[in-house]
């Protein structure tokens, strides 16, 4: 046997190469020699050639059982899944290596949605940055901006204003709701469950129609800025938040009519993808997957960030550790985030949503105008015919932005997939010398071996959507 | 520390002034006795030196600023006491250093700022503390939350910094290490044995600065291709410009625009 063992790289295997150039069915490195039994020249016979990666099998026509006796039992395929496979969660490629059904290594490649957000915040203003983080982690855009931003006034030393604040986590936990009905929606579309990622996608439609109401887009929403948030909360903003509420109070109890209790969702995720908690800690994992091993490990709870500590709520745990109970998990956090999002209401108090400080603070009040964004044309106008101080001032502000002291500073908060931190570096200019998001999708992913070796193909699906890695935290 | 800073005449600061060139490393508060300390310390260097007040270079100086020198920032080392819990933690530290036989040299500088600490380390020594913090009862730092990359520019002694940002779930508590190295010896012992996150960690460090960390089991490019040359994230990688369709006008790369920072 001629079995390649190094894998620790798996992009670009080997073999996956050796198939794509090959015009015909080409097996990498069998052991079987078929030629030597036919008595008479087969036109379709496999022929076979050294490489420098070991002996080439071309098979054109003829029958597979001369070949698949042998290697059956003992020969390893490797199997490329994605980057494109709907069932890996985007751009994330797979690369398994299967005895049968059962997969006895796994490695993920990634890397192709690398857009450069971190090298590119280099060369923006602190506050222009936030338009890059939101884009990192697509689906929970808020607590990018979130650490970005806390981690800028944590610099500055600065803190945001009360309502800013309360805006924020009302924001982050609706935004939580959405990441984690995505994260349920997406679960039951690659396992089958199809009628769960139609409800996942409707409800999360109404958290995505509320955040645009209440920040202007759905996603990618630049909402949260050093020093407080963009502007104020619409009007009716309260009835929408409660409609909104009463929305989820109704239909949550579907998913536990659809999925929790349903014997083959049962089937397919109880005790599967299971990391007991010292795998965990070792892999680096966070979020709802350190917490279905056990550990009641929530930064909301042990480092409260934006006052979180002020609002009453539960930090739901489980002990199984396997992807049935982060799919719980998940759901309850759910409940727990419109918990939140209720208090929030209660605790909106009128104020400032941004840092008054005019060095930080940019002094347009920044409202809507005919053209749907921006400054009002009323605005424009007083700025432009009566205070050319300011209009000087603002100018300076959105194009060189404000100079942050030197220093550096990492600031973690709980994002739907664990710890999401942003290490910010300062070298006293105007823009970042530094920008590292710890995203918790890329850490987490780093268990899918942990997770899959071992056990069925079909299960590895189960373990990356129990992930629900997000390729854009991933590769930012 | 303060008597040297007392001492110092006039004569001393005349000197000084007079280092204070870009790309000097000393700070502007600093005495030559300081600097000397500070060189022994390592000389860890945290920013650049900058030039005028606008930030804006190879432009005519119509402001009359273009001669304002400003060193580049030097994280300073931090006086006990240090507040926040960290003394204590320090003392821990040091004990169990004691006892596991590394020596205390191994942390060249301390620095706390903004509520958060900074070990600034030698890298030989890096994975025995890294143990030290993991497995002692009194530090139980299970979680290595970060590894990452820094390039503080190319005029910079010890230009890249790897920092680790380790964290106590037992304490609840985060300290941050930090390695200077050559950009020519860009080599830091992997802490993976230690600390099995790190390995993605690492090799996105290597992949976006070419810090080699020795001891890696499977150091390769982890974001960028395979076959990519060079290292995206220091500062003088080549920048791309782009190319814009009007009268054949070329937009500059980002690094050769006109700035404010």
């Amino acid at each position: 046997m001629s079995r390649r063992k190094d894998r620790k790289d798996s992009r670009g295997s080997s073999k996956t190469k050796t198939r794509n150039t090959e015009p015909a069915h080409t097996v990498g490195s069998g052991t079987t020699d078929t030629t030597t039994q036919t008595a008479e020249p087969d036109p379709y016979a496999a022929t076979s050639r050294e490489t420098t990666e070991g002996r080439v099998y071309t098979v054109t026509g003829g029958d597979w059982d001369g070949m698949l006796d042998d290697w059956r039992h003992d020969e390893r395929i490797v199997v490329n899944m994605g980057p494109q496979h709907p069932s890996t969660h985007g751009v994330l490629r797979l690369v398994l290596e299967l005895e049968g059904e059962v997969v006895t290594q796994a490695r993920s490649v990634i890397g192709y949605l690398h857009t450069g957000i971190e090298k590119n915040c280099e060369y923006r203003t602190w506050t222009q940055g936030v338009t890059f983080v939101t884009r990192a982690d697509y689906l929970s855009p808020l607590f990018n901006e979130a650490a970005y931003c806390l981690a800028t006034e944590k610099l500055l030393g600065i803190t945001v204003p009360r309502r800013a604040q309360v805006i924020r986590v009302l924001l982050m936990e609706l935004n939580r709701i959405g990441s984690h009905l995505v994260a349920i929606a997406t679960g039951g579309m690659e396992l089958g469950a199809l009628t769960g990622m139609t409800a996942g996608f409707r409800e999360r439609e109404e958290v995505l129609h509320l955040l645009e109401f209440l920040t202007g887009l759905r996603m990618n929403h630049a909402f949260i800025r050093p020093g407080g948030v963009a502007q104020d909360l619409p009007d009716g903003y309260d009835a929408k938040i409660r409609d909104f509420m009463k929305v989820m109070d109704s239909r949550l109890p579907d998913y536990d009519k659809l999925l929790t209790g349903q014997p083959i969702w049962k089937d397919r995720l109880r005790n599967v993808a299971y990391l007991p908690l010292d795998g965990c800690l070792q892999l680096g994992v966070t979020g709802p997957i350190l917490r279905s091993a056990g550990l009641e490990w929530d930064l909301r709870k042990v480092q409260p960030y934006c006052g979180y500590e002020e609002y009453d709520f539960e930090v739901p745990t489980s002990t199984d550790a396997d992807a049935y109970a982060r799919y719980v998990l998940r759901l309850e956090e759910i409940h727990q985030s419109l918990k939140i999002v209720g208090q929030c209401l209660g605790k909106l108090e009128p104020g400032r949503v941004m840092v008054d400080d005019p060095k930080i603070a940019w002094p347009a009040q920044l409202t809507i105008g005919s053209d749907g964004m921006g400054n009002s044309l009323e605005h424009v106008r007083k700025i432009m015919g009566q205070s050319m101080e300011a209009l000087i001032h603002h100018f300076k502000l959105v194009t060189e932005g404000f100079a942050v002291p030197p220093g550096q500073v990492y600031v973690a908060v709980e994002s739907p997939r664990g710890e999401l931190g942003a290490h910010l570096v300062s070298d006293g200019g105007t823009r970042p010398l530094r920008v590292h998001m710890r995203d918790p999708s890329f850490v987490n992913l780093q268990s899918m071996p942990a997770m899959c070796e071992g056990g069925l193909v079909a299960d590895v699906i189960a373990a990356v959507a129990s992930i629900d890695p997000v390729m854009g935290g991933v590769d930012r | 520390m303060t008597t040297m800073a007392t001492t110092s005449d006039s004569s001393d600061n005349n000197s000084d002034n007079k280092d204070l060139t870009p790309g000097r490393t000393s700070s502007a508060e600093m005495t030559s006795a300081e600097q000397a300390e500070h060189e022994a310390r390592g000389g860890v260097v945290a920013g650049r030196a900058r030039q005028g007040m606008f930030g804006v270079q190879g432009w005519g100086d119509t402001s009359g600023y273009g001669g304002l020198v400003l060193p580049a920032y030097v994280p300073p080392a931090a006086q006990r006491p240090y507040g926040n819990g960290f003394d204590e933690l320090t003392d821990e530290l040091l004990a169990a250093m004691r006892e596991r036989d590394v020596p205390a040299a191994a942390i060249q500088q301390i620095t706390v700022d903004r509520g958060e600490i900074t070990y600034y380390v030698q890298r030989d020594h890096l994975v025995a503390l890294c143990r030290t913090l993991r497995d002692d009862p009194a530090l139980r730092f299970e979680l290595c939350s970060s590894v990452s990359g820094v390039d503080y520019g190319t005029e910079v002694p010890q230009r890249l910094h790897v920092t680790y940002h380790l964290t106590s779930m037992t304490y609840r508590r985060r300290i941050r290490l930090e390695v200077a190295v050559d950009v020519d010896d860009a080599h830091v012992p992997s802490v993976v044995e230690v600390y099995p996150t790190a390995d993605w960690h690492e090799r996105e460090t290597w992949d976006m600065f070419g810090v080699v960390f020795d001891g890696h089991p499977a150091l390769t490019r982890i974001l960028m291709p395979d076959d990519w040359d060079g290292f995206p994230q220091r500062k003088d990688y080549p920048l791309g410009g782009i190319p814009v369709e009007y009268k054949g006008a070329e937009i500059p790369p980002p690094d050769q625009r006109r700035a404010y920072s």
